[in-house]
């Protein structure tokens, strides 16, 4: 479904990323591991068109999506959760929830996608009225999630879903996540710093290191690398 | 005593302008992160938009009449939302990526580029104009005190504008989109946002309130000139400041408390000379005691 090849982003004069290859399949959960500054954020951001890319190829359901503007790749069912949540910390739960179907015209369809997200993070439904800048880190990550599945993703990214939450709320986030690509079938890119849990999770994973892709493999093996083992699961 | 209700509403009037103004300032604020300081010639080209549009609207419309007044206001509204927009996109969106001192020197460079170029010959001329009369002159007394209709007419309109304003912020599709961007453009981007588009038509309601604010003005003021933006601009955008600059009620509110200010500085004997000086001092010393001005709220710089 999503297959980028060889992609370089640089910052100013700083480059980030030196040629990441990397193919989601549909239907897959796939997970892209490694240290702060590896250059995790910078490929999500690449693939959203937050950052442009240098030169390399992303295709997403066959299509080349390098070129196109941040909103044109959402609208196309690439959404992301980014990094730090950024949710409308002004705004209510509701009107988070609202700006994510920003595109949606179906108001059918986005009531009853509301209802769901309620019905994964029943939470959310309690604090409906409440500004998301009050909720705690595990609310706003799951409201953050929420709001991109109202963008109607085929194609959805996730930026460290566990950082800076309590222990208890990453369980129920990953819970909800493999929840919603086995009943919703969609496809994900998980990046994580948490390589055992995102590891556990997926079925290929990717190991980043300074702007390349080090290791790559089905998820099992990667867990059993000695040199992932080392550097990323603490082992 | 009768000067006091009197100067109030000359102070509102005048603070009306300002408000208008300021709207714009903070509007672009809001989403880019810059003071558009060519805000103030787009107020100037409002009022010299009026001045050459009316002859050719009372061919239709005979001029001063209130149906000839609105078809002004609206044609000049539309041909400033057309310059701002413009502007925009001829000489920042190409420094989007840039930092935003550089987009500031251009702003100023820009502000330079219009007063200069609208001061030959060849466009308006350097020397000061009359504004024509739009709306039949009127006064009457409420009271016991004698009113200017136009000075009513200014308050009403920038009323009227100020709740159509409210209404899109708050409640259409595009203002919740504003606010968005403003509030964080990566995270509205991510939503299906386009940035550019929301920030053009930033710069076009800004600049249509600023082109109605020259029609205002012109019809309070009567002379208007290629550099009357500079003062009226560098004092509304004082306002925004006061109010909170990214508060869209902080600037109509400080656009009005200076005005009133103003007004009664120079209406007292013995100060009106510093009559701007006394805004710029109370602007101090808000600032002094409010760092982030009357209803701006604290702002946490992440690093």
């Amino acid at each position: 479904m999503l297959s980028v090849e060889n992609l370089h982003v640089s910052y100013g004069s700083i480059k980030a990323l030196h040629g990441v290859s990397l193919k989601v399949p549909q239907g897959s959960i796939v997970t892209l591991i490694g240290a702060n500054g590896a250059g995790k954020s910078t490929t999500l951001r690449g693939l959203s068109g937050l950052v442009k890319s240098t030169s390399g190829s992303i295709l997403y359901d066959g299509h080349e999506i390098s070129k196109l503007p941040p909103h044109k790749i959402v609208g196309r069912g690439l959404c992301q959760v980014p990094e730090g949540r950024m949710v409308f910390s002004n705004l209510t739960v509701y009107e988070n929830l609202k700006m994510g179907a920003y595109l949606q015209r179906d108001r059918k369809w986005i009531a009853e996608r509301t209802e769901y997200v309620f019905s994964l993070f029943p939470r959310l439904k309690e604090r409906g009225n409440q500004s998301a800048g009050t909720l705690s880190g595990g609310e706003q990550q799951m409201l953050a999630i929420g709001r991109a599945l109202l963008g109607r993703p085929k194609f959805l990214m996730l930026d460290e879903p566990s950082l800076g939450i309590a222990p208890l709320l990453v369980k129920t986030i990953f819970e909800r996540i493999v929840e919603i690509n086995r009943e919703q079938g969609l496809t994900i890119l998980l990046v994580e710093q948490n390589a055992n849990l995102a590891l556990d999770i997926s079925s290929y994973a990717y190991v980043l290191e300074t702007g390349k892709i080090l290791i790559e493999g089905p998820s099992a093996q990667v867990k059993s690398d000695p040199q992932v083992q080392a550097a990323y699961l603490g082992a | 005593m009768n000067e006091i209700p009197q100067q109030l509403v000359n102070g509102l009037a005048l603070g009306s302008v300002y408000a208008l103004i300021a709207i714009g300032y903070t509007m672009v604020y809001g989403v880019l992160r810059f003071i558009n300081f060519a805000h103030g010639d787009v107020f100037m080209l409002g009022s010299f938009t009026g001045f050459y549009l009316a002859p050719q609207i009372a061919k239709w419309f005979p001029l001063p009449s209130w149906g000839g007044w609105v078809a002004v206001m609206a044609a000049t509204m539309i041909i400033c939302a057309i310059i701002g927009i413009v502007i925009e996109l001829l000489a920042y969106r190409p420094l989007r990526n840039r930092p935003k001192l550089t987009v500031l020197i251009t702003a100023i460079g820009v502000s330079l580029l219009i007063q200069y170029t609208c001061q030959h010959q060849a466009f308006f001329g350097a020397s000061q104009k009359a504004f024509p009369q739009l709306l039949p002159s009127g006064t009457f007394s409420l009271g016991g005190l004698s009113f200017n209709t136009t000075q009513f007419v200014v308050l009403g309109v920038t009323l009227v504008l100020l709740a159509a304003l409210t209404f899109i912020v708050k409640k259409t599709r595009i203002g919740m989109a504003m606010r968005a961007v403003s509030h964080n453009s990566a995270a509205a981007a991510l939503m299906g946002i386009s940035n550019s588009f929301i920030i053009s038509f930033t710069f076009g309601l800004g600049s249509a309130l600023a082109g109605a604010g020259g029609i205002l003005y012109g019809m309070t003021y009567t002379g208007i000139e290629p550099l009357m933006g500079v003062s009226v601009g560098l004092k509304a955008f004082v306002a925004a400041v006061l109010g909170g600059i990214g508060n869209l009620p902080g600037a109509a509110l400080g656009g009005l408390v200076l005005g009133i200010v103003e007004t009664y500085a120079g209406g007292m004997s013995g100060v009106s000379t510093y009559r701007d000086g006394i805004a710029f001092a109370i602007l101090i010393i808000i600032l002094i005691f409010k760092p982030t001005g009357l209803l701006g709220s604290k702002q946490i710089e992440k690093v």
